[in-house]
């Protein structure tokens, strides 16, 4: 027993440095919100060109040469919202004369493996752009520094403790995501409602700034937080840990940290005889028709997977001398509301197919993205 | 043991300890939330954990049988994502695409078996490897997300409800699922001959063979209603939470915790398709009951693992005390 008791000990030891990092951070948070509120330059009507903040960078003296090689280091093409901005990426690129090659290659989520494909793509010498999607952040910064020293980089979707890529690309963030769906909820509801909180998982960034944003928001606003979950993106564990909090008492509000499995969710409440309460899912077909058809009150944050086709114009922008948006370059982040929801709900496209994908205009769509 | 003659009066009945088991959870999920006594409480319960049982009772085969089966949660995937990518949005297809995944999981396990059987693949392996090509074959079927929805007339068996019944008010369909299919195992592999050969070959396939049992056929007989399980487990999923590229992950060991909390012998010669069953639902308990706490994440993995090491050395520990 009492090896047991160390065995417990020493795991929940180990697991404490998850909460340690600083997820919960009021500048940071602050900041975001205002991103959110603020007006982006560029086109409009093409978000995915738009640019919040206005400093940009040089890349004349980078001398590179059209056409070139475009090299890119994936985290991984292991979820749906992967699967879609990588169509979007690969699409991108037939707008591009610049770029003759691109050469991708998939770290299936393994820091491990994306640190050794940095290295063999550098190695190989035929990239002269390199763009890197990062596994985890201080993992990858190294592996990211050694590449800045041979060429430019492009660093998007999460990041990296290092300013040296040319250009970081990535929507508002995990603050902003938090922020739309919390504050959708308090507009919706009196003090002293019952949200219910789902996450997919503890410990990743992304999620838990999206999640520190949103409880804060809520309990400012008196809501009473009945629970926070972890559903691990799973359907039938989500629709289970629902029907338990509905055994249990009413709940006025759903907050999600991640779309994917809200449908689940919400065949919770369909199932057991209670009406559909207030709902944040995300730019997801299914949750976007399930909205349309039952009527739902609802709001969808996005992390826009637009952000795929900014890489690739980054990219040619670094090959053709043009200057760029940068050291960041923070893209809009909309939340699909109920005024614009038509304009997203599209029966043709798969269940999972993220709706600001910003490819509606694209040559192939919709059936690179798998739609009839 | 010795002093048997004399000794089991002051022990307690031979029962199972998976149900002794199953019973503390169940009463301390009703200490925890009283209203699990009401028919939404443990009807609720019953459909969830019904997938999981029915995989578990096709499991206890291949075990009893002396091999694992580490296919069944890939192929309870392959059964949602083709389902999913076969009937597309068509109610009528339905009725064709059923009864085609239950002929793949039956496929499956033949393969399995064959492998097993006559290339000589130690079934861990052989089993594994077939779970790896199965999550292969989802991911290149549907490119890595879903690309369609289950039509209401395949999620029937998986979500709707038959109301007004009495007393109960209401029994899931997959409940009714649950009793039927686990009823047929349980009568197979305790009633039939084919049971009592699947125990022989799994105690001493030597002795089996001598004896007249045509090994390999009753071997992959086995891994054939195991894929079954599969694949009816998959049907279930599909219709409770609808479509998803995952769904089926972690499903190969939960069952085979079940069955060894159940008393099944890992390597063989002893297995029981009601107490896997029991197994099962004593597993379901052991989420839910976690749930009700609301412990923090972390907590509840330690706590889980934990309790599941304890309830298997407490089964060990009652069987070698009862002879059970």
């Amino acid at each position: 027993m009492k090896h047991i008791l160390m065995a417990a000990g020493a795991l929940a030891f180990s697991l404490t440095p998850l909460y340690a990092q600083n997820f919960d951070d009021p500048q940071e948070f602050a900041k975001q919100r205002d991103q959110l509120q603020a007006e982006p330059m560029g086109p409009e009507g093409q978000p995915w060109l738009q640019y919040i903040g206005g400093d940009m960078v040089d890349t004349a003296a980078l001398g590179l040469e059209a056409p070139a090689t475009v090299c890119f280091s994936n985290a991984g093409v292991n979820n749906p919202w992967r699967v879609v901005g990588y169509t979007n990426m690969v699409e991108e690129l037939k707008n591009h004369a610049s770029i003759a090659d691109f050469i991708h290659v998939d770290a299936e989520g393994s820091d491990d493996k994306q640190i050794a494909d940095i290295d063999d793509l550098l190695a190989g010498g035929d990239c002269d752009v390199m763009i890197v999607s990062p596994n985890t952040t201080a993992a990858l910064t190294p592996a990211v520094e050694r590449a800045c020293e041979a060429m430019p980089v492009i660093v998007f979707d999460r990041g990296v403790n290092t300013d040296c890529p040319v250009s970081f690309i990535h929507p508002v963030g995990g603050y902003g995501f938090g922020i739309q769906g919390a504050e959708f909820i308090t507009s919706k509801l009196d003090e002293g409602a019952n949200v219910l909180m789902l996450r997919i998982l503890p410990g990743v960034d992304v999620l838990e700034t999206r999640y520190s944003a949103g409880r804060r928001i809520l309990e400012e606003a008196g809501m009473n937080i009945v629970g926070a979950e972890f559903t691990d993106g799973d359907n039938a564990k989500t629709k289970s840990i629902v029907e338990d909090y509905l055994m249990r008492g009413s709940i006025d509000a759903v907050w999600m940290d991640a779309g994917a499995t809200a449908v689940a969710a919400i065949e919770a409440f369909e199932d057991s005889g209670y009406d559909i309460p207030v709902f944040v899912g995300e730019d997801q077909q299914d949750f976007l028709r399930k909205w349309q058809d039952e009527g739902l009150t609802a709001i969808a944050p996005t992390y826009p997977t637009y952000q795929w086709r900014t890489a690739v114009i980054a990219a040619a922008r670094v090959i053709e001398g043009e200057p760029l948006p940068g050291p960041e370059w923070v893209l809009p982040q909309p939340a699909i509301v109920q005024e614009n929801l038509d304009d997203y709900v599209n029966p043709a496209m798969p269940p999972l197919h993220y709706a600001m994908c910003g490819c509606e205009e694209m040559a192939d769509y919709p059936q690179a993205w798998g739609g009839n | 043991m010795s002093d048997s003659a004399t000794a089991p009066k002051r022990r307690l009945p031979q029962i199972n300890p998976v149900w002794v088991l199953l019973t503390v959870l169940v009463v301390a999920i009703i200490f925890m939330n009283p209203r699990f006594i009401e028919p939404t409480g443990y009807m609720n319960f019953l459909k969830r954990a019904a997938p999981l049982a029915i995989l578990a009772a096709g499991q206890v085969y291949v075990i009893t049988s002396g091999g694992f089966d580490l296919s069944v949660g890939s192929l309870i995937t392959l059964v949602v994502v083709g389902s999913s990518m076969l009937t597309n949005n068509d109610p009528t297809a339905t009725y064709w695409v059923i009864p085609l995944m239950l002929a793949m999981g039956l496929g499956v396990g033949a393969v399995n078996g064959l492998v097993v059987c006559f290339l000589r693949v130690p079934s861990l392996i052989a089993t594994l490897g077939m779970m790896i090509t199965l999550n292969g074959l989802a991911f290149l079927w549907s490119g890595g997300a879903p690309r369609g929805y289950l039509p209401d007339t395949f999620r029937f068996f998986g979500r709707e409800l038959i109301r007004d019944v009495p007393l109960v008010r209401f029994i899931p369909v997959s409940v009714i699922v649950l009793v039927v299919v686990v009823g047929l195992l349980a009568w197979l592999m305790h009633r039939t001959n084919l049971g009592r050969q699947v125990h022989a070959i799994g105690d001493n396939p030597v002795a089996a063979r001598l004896a007249g049992v045509a090994v390999n056929r009753v071997r992959i007989t086995a891994f054939m209603l195991s894929g079954l399980s599969a694949a009816i487990a998959g049907i279930l999923l599909g219709g409770f939470a609808g479509v998803s590229t995952d769904v089926g992950s972690g499903y190969e060991l939960q069952a085979i915790t079940a069955a060894v909390l159940g008393g099944a012998q890992l390597l063989g010669g002893r297995g029981s398709v009601p107490a896997a069953l029991g197994g099962a639902l004593a597993l379901t308990a052991i989420f839910t009951l976690l749930n009700f706490l609301g412990l923090p994440q972390p907590v509840r993995q330690v706590v889980q693992g934990l309790i599941l090491i304890a309830a298997v050395a407490f089964a060990m520990h009652r069987r070698r005390q009862t002879g059970t």
